[in-house]
């Protein structure tokens, strides 16, 4: 029994699609509300930081929360898995004016 | 006070011209002024939805670019007086929808029209955003499919921000969901998004479903508007939506499985 029908052998379609579609539709209204240089943004410290460390496209994220009077900017990258040592995930957080 | 009506969806395939055409013909048959727009251009297709296209002689863009006048370019329905139509161009380029032009024909048709329908192409590029930008009502034209709904929440998120209402910080353009091609069975089975699903994920008020009908394509294939076949479910719910956006109060029909008599329940299988 494959991966796929693990998950939604039992359940109806129309289920799965709206759980799809919910998660789907809230991720689009995220990123339609980032400014279009995150993206660049993010591509651009992919490169620097694999210059020390090897990393993924997948192991970096960046977002951009709007408060009420800041702008926060939320960076997340996963460090790839050393022999003796687990995940080791750093956030940082840095408020722009 | 004249009202541009938008009818537009993301995807394509979803009833964008077929509900144009109903919603323009139920208005004109209650009596209001009404003009249908095709913003389509280089695919044209509301002509032969309502039966005219062999009296197409001049056309939006013509209008535009000042070739014809207005009146030269609307196509006035046979089966009723208050109707009019006007085809989009078939060879010109789709930047020929110019702001300027298109707000000179929306005004000058707003001199003499109550109700103004654009029939939006697919997508959400210069046509889409043309047909939308002077819109005070939005039917967003919805499939029980997951594409579909993606995309008119897309669209939603444009109506919201890329009108002129929103540029001149009027009320924003009043928003419809109408879902078509509705199968109450197959929502009872678990298999489609049922209206209360997608209503959920696209919060906005529901101005009508229309079922899943053979009327549908029997009316386009003979380019007859099909709100104008009464005896169908899907012109009976193109009747109930035209009533609903004009104020009526009128209870959501086709949106449950027909009982089965007696016949099928012992022998019909499922």
């Amino acid at each position: 029994m494959g991966l796929f029908d693990y998950f939604y052998a039992n359940r109806k379609s129309a289920e799965v699609a709206k759980e799809r579609l919910s998660i789907l539709i809230a991720r689009d209204k995220i990123q339609r509300n980032q400014p279009s240089f995150l993206p660049q943004l993010q591509d651009e410290l992919l490169a620097v930081i694999k210059k020390y460390v090897d990393i993924d496209q997948d192991d970096i994220s960046v977002r951009l929360d709007r408060g009420e009077d800041c702008e926060i900017l939320e960076l997340n990258i996963a460090l790839p898995e050393k022999k003796s040592c687990r995940n080791e995930k750093v956030g940082a957080e840095e408020r722009l004016p | 006070m004249t009202k541009i009506i938008v009818v537009t969806s993301g995807k394509g395939g979803v009833g964008k011209t077929t509900t144009s055409a109903a919603f323009a013909m139920g208005l004109a048959l209650e009596g209001y002024k009404t003009a249908v727009i095709d913003f389509d251009v280089g695919l044209r297709n509301l002509d032969l939805v309502m039966g005219c296209e062999r009296r197409v002689v001049y056309d939006f863009v013509n209008v535009i670019n000042k070739e014809a006048r207005l009146n030269q370019a609307l196509i006035r329905d046979k089966r009723t007086e208050n109707l009019y139509i006007l085809p989009a161009s078939q060879t010109k380029d789709k930047e020929s929808l110019t702001m300027e032009g298109v707000e000179g024909v929306l005004s000058e048709l707003s001199e003499s029209f109550d109700y103004i329908v654009c029939d939006s192409p697919a997508g959400i590029e210069h046509g889409a955003f043309m047909a939308m930008y002077f819109a005070d009502e939005a039917i967003v034209v919805t499939n029980p499919e997951i594409s579909s709904v993606r995309d008119s929440d897309r669209i939603l998120g444009l109506l919201a921000s890329k009108t002129k209402r929103v540029v001149e910080s009027r009320p924003p353009v009043k928003e419809h969901l109408l879902l078509t091609r509705y199968s109450p069975e197959r929502v009872l089975k678990g298999e489609m998004l049922s209206v209360k699903d997608i209503q959920d994920i696209l919060a906005i008020p529901l101005l009508g479903v229309i079922p899943e009908s053979e009327a549908v394509l029997t009316a386009s294939n003979q380019g007859v508007p099909v709100i104008v076949n009464r005896s169908s479910e899907a012109g009976m719910a193109y009747h109930d939506c035209v009533a609903r956006f004009l104020g009526e109060d009128v209870e959501m029909r086709f949106i449950d499985p027909k009982k089965k008599g007696l016949f099928s329940k012992f022998f019909g299988g499922n």
